[in-house]
């Protein structure tokens, strides 16, 4: 681990050659409550951003007619395998980025030297389906991480030291995490993982400074609870799933936070009769008390392994001449989703699908329940196909809101199909357990499709979309960020590169290939003035999966990408 | 039983070996659920802790899963050629099964004495060879049988293992071979003969 601790004052008083001392100059600016809700643009404080989880930077520095300007700065390698999925988190100059294996690195933000590292000493005998970690929250004067066997943990910004850690759940039992906490008026919230191994999900709050739990919120109720009634047989909503992977977003304004849910546990809906509340599903939750205030599932009775996991962004928009105030949100499901937000509720305005899907028969257009074809129902004994895949028309990696052009950036993915047979699978604490055995997946694509991976982009209030940018070789597992500099950026893709679009009108401006794929988000920041792009390049998790697939399918496409994470940080060039 | 009870009372061996005392008792009703009690993992003196021990000589192994889950596994329950079948050491005098670690937890398998490479051979009994069930790639559990291959096949990711040659890496992103447990049969039962050749576990985390 590379600190500075120990070495004489004398030597720091040399002319500041310490990174440590340069970086961290007067003091780390400690992160309030008033910063979250208002981030300055120059920083990048959360992993989507803003708490309504636009993934936007207003920064303009850098705009569709310079950008072909663009030139890597820095580098910096994270010397760790498997996918990683955070974005760098900016404050003040002071980047931090979270590694598989829940390794945290801090680096001076505009030079690249490095600070300090964290890395997790895990059991002997934790292993996670999903090695990642989606980033760090900040609050205060510390670091937020979910430590991967499911723990949250505090550690000091300017060395990293851990000052708390707090327990989320028993790894013996099938959980973990690998989500980026969220934090509100000084509580952190964490979820957890487990969905394939039979766990019941939760969102839990910690106090920052102490670690203390503060509440617990199960999205599976227990008999008597709100919702209880849709699983119909006994001690199925012990096993439910409902995890809650993906980070929440939140509206100030109605001081809610809105969480995404997983699949529904096991995986075939006939093993759990009833509606399934509140799987693959929005909830809203109260951040001071943890209450469960309204909630909107996309899918009742999931039989797909269609997560819901992300939350909705917060993104008012017009409708009918009114302005609605919103939640959008591509599902996995291959719907785009409108939806309203109030105090006490969560309201249908309207869905269109974003890519061919063949389960719903129609969606009421006053709740928004689906109807669904009985034949692409999978069940047990009962094989069914269905298209998109069960990696939906996307999956976790982010859509973006770009305010200036009104339009949501999705990275969709087209032109594959699934299918699943079910069984009953006994239950092992700890195992795989979701009623198929993994080489069981059905996964296809169409032999003649000219295209996978699908930048789209919707003008949001007109509801229709404006441009697209196919990918013909690839699937699209990039998260996007956009800019007030008119701008999409992406990667995500098996060629290793890293775009730049016109997000008005989806040209393609600038490209760069680097040493692994994108499948982490972007993220942009500024220091002395100069605007910066920042990702971590190192491919992993599902996108190998599936590549390997993907291969076996079409032979001609690779079957890996290589692995290993680097930073990287552009600039335009002087 | 939880961790912070178990954490929070460190204090005196006498306590230690009550509470392992109350284990075993509720071990002997949960037998074989596969159910790992969470709080041995953080004891510091691991050997004073039986369920987290690696297979020591003179183990016996009971079923993981399936209909004969908890019960003490015969040569006769081997299907002869394949699958393997997963499994946890068992101490025998107290019954103590070692599931504390998922680092424990083995395969075994009953291939034809004369298939076997050498090395395997030697650490083999009646056709029975045991690996670590615990894929050297990311951990996840070695728990399926290919027919067309006779490979033992991981589930995640598609690694495979000839059982028949010490577990040597035929297919997959596995960087090395599965530790092997040599064993030896006793009045029908398979019993652990010395302790595992390798190192169960993988490098990714």
């Amino acid at each position: 681990m590379k600190t500075m601790k120990g070495l004489p004052i004398c030597v720091a008083l040399l002319g500041g050659l310490l990174p440590i001392a340069a970086a961290y100059g007067a003091g780390y600016t400690p992160v309030t409550a008033a910063r979250l809700s208002n981030p300055e643009p120059e920083n990048w404080l959360m992993t989507r951003g803003n708490y309504q989880g636009w993934s936007y930077s207003p920064l303009d520095q850098i705009n569709a007619a310079n950008v072909k300007k663009l030139v890597p700065v820095w580098a910096y390698s994270t010397g760790v395998n498997s996918g990683h999925q955070s974005p760098p988190i900016v404050n003040n100059g002071i980047m931090f980025v979270s590694t598989p294996s829940a390794q945290v690195i801090a680096l001076d933000a505009k030079t690249g030297a490095p600070l300090w590292r964290y890395k997790r000493e895990l059991p002997d005998d934790f292993s996670a389906l999903h090695n990642t970690n989606r980033g760090v929250a900040l609050y205060g004067d510390k670091v937020y991480v979910t430590g991967l066997e499911p723990v949250l943990v505090a550690l000091d910004a300017k060395t990293g030291k851990v000052v708390w850690e707090a327990t989320l759940e028993d790894y013996h039992q099938g959980y973990y995490s690998t989500m980026a906490p969220l934090i509100v008026k000084g509580k952190v919230m964490a979820g957890v993982s487990g969905g394939e191994f039979g766990v019941r999900g939760f969102v839990q709050a910690f106090d920052s400074e102490t670690g203390k739990p503060v509440w617990k919120t199960y999205t599976v109720p227990a008999p008597g609870e709100p919702g209880s009634e849709t699983w119909q047989t006994a001690d199925t909503w012990k096993r439910g799933g409902a995890s809650t992977w993906m980070t929440g977003n939140y509206d100030p304004d109605t001081n809610l936070t809105f969480w995404g849910t997983g699949n529904a546990s096991p995986w075939f809906g006939d093993q759990r009769p009833g509606d399934n509340l509140y799987t693959s599903s929005t909830v809203a939750i109260d951040p001071d008390t943890g209450a469960i205030k309204a909630h909107f599932q996309y899918h009742w009775n999931d039989s797909w392994d269609w997560d819901e996991m992300n939350a909705p962004m917060v993104v008012d928009y017009k409708k009918d001449g009114k302005t609605v105030k919103g939640l959008l949100k591509p599902a996995r499901n291959g719907y785009l989703y409108w939806l309203s937000r109030s105090s006490d509720g969560i309201g249908f305005v309207g869905a269109t699908n974003y890519v061919k899907q063949d389960v719903f028969k129609s969606i009421d257009p006053k709740t928004g329940r689906p109807s669904y074809n009985a034949d692409k129902v999978p069940g047990t004994g009962k094989k069914a196909s269905f298209c998109p895949s069960l990696w939906g028309g996307k999956d976790w990696p982010f859509e973006a809101y770009n305010p200036k052009t009104g339009m949501v950036y999705i990275p969709a993915n087209e032109n594959h199909c699934g299918f699943l047979e079910g069984k009953v699978q006994e239950y092992v604490a700890g195992k795989w357990w979701t009623g198929v055995d993994i080489p069981d997946i059905g996964f296809t694509v169409a032999k003649d499709a000219k295209f996978f991976g699908d930048i789209q982009a919707w003008d949001v209030s007109a509801g229709k979309k404006v441009w697209d940018y196919k990918f013909e070789k690839s699937m699209a597992w990039g998260p996007i960020l956009t800019t007030g500099g008119g701008l999409v950026f992406t990667g995500g893709t098996n060629d290793r590169k890293f775009r730049a679009f016109d997000a008005s009108n989806g040209k393609l401006l600038w490209q760069v290939g680097t040493n692994s794929g994108i499948t982490a988000p972007p993220s942009s920041y500024s220091v002395d003035g100069k605007q910066y792009i920042a990702v971590v390049s190192g491919w992993g998790v599902d996108p190998a999966f599936q590549q390997g697939l993907l291969h076996n399918l079409i032979p001609s496409w690779d079957a890996a990408v290589p692995e290993g994470g680097v930073i990287w940080v552009f600039a335009l060039s002087e | 039983m939880n961790k912070k009870t178990f954490e929070g009372n460190k204090a005196g061996c006498e306590d230690c070996q009550r509470r392992v005392a109350q284990r075993r008792s509720v071990l002997k009703t949960v037998l074989g659920l596969g159910v790992s009690l969470p709080f041995f993992d953080v004891v510091a003196a691991q050997a004073k802790d039986p369920a987290a021990t690696p297979p020591t000589a003179g183990d016996q192994f009971v079923f993981v899963l399936g209909d004969k889950k908890g019960e003490v596994i015969k040569v006769e329950d081997l299907a002869l050629g394949g699958p393997q079948q997963l499994a946890y050491p068992m101490e025998p005098t107290g019954s103590v099964v070692r599931d504390g670690s998922r680092l424990n937890q083995v395969l075994l398998i009953r291939l034809d004495p004369e298939q076997l490479s050498p090395e395997a051979k030697a650490n083999s009994s009646e056709g029975v060879v045991a690996y670590s069930a615990i894929c050297t790639h990311q951990g996840c559990d070695v728990s399926q049988w290919k027919t067309d291959t006779n490979t033992l096949l991981c589930v995640c990711h598609g690694s495979e293992f000839d059982p028949k040659d010490r577990a040597k890496v035929t297919f997959g992103p596995a960087p090395r071979r599965l530790a092997m447990l040599p064993v030896k049969v006793v009045d029908g039962v398979v019993v652990v003969a010395s302790a595992f050749k390798g190192k169960p576990g993988f490098m990714d985390l």
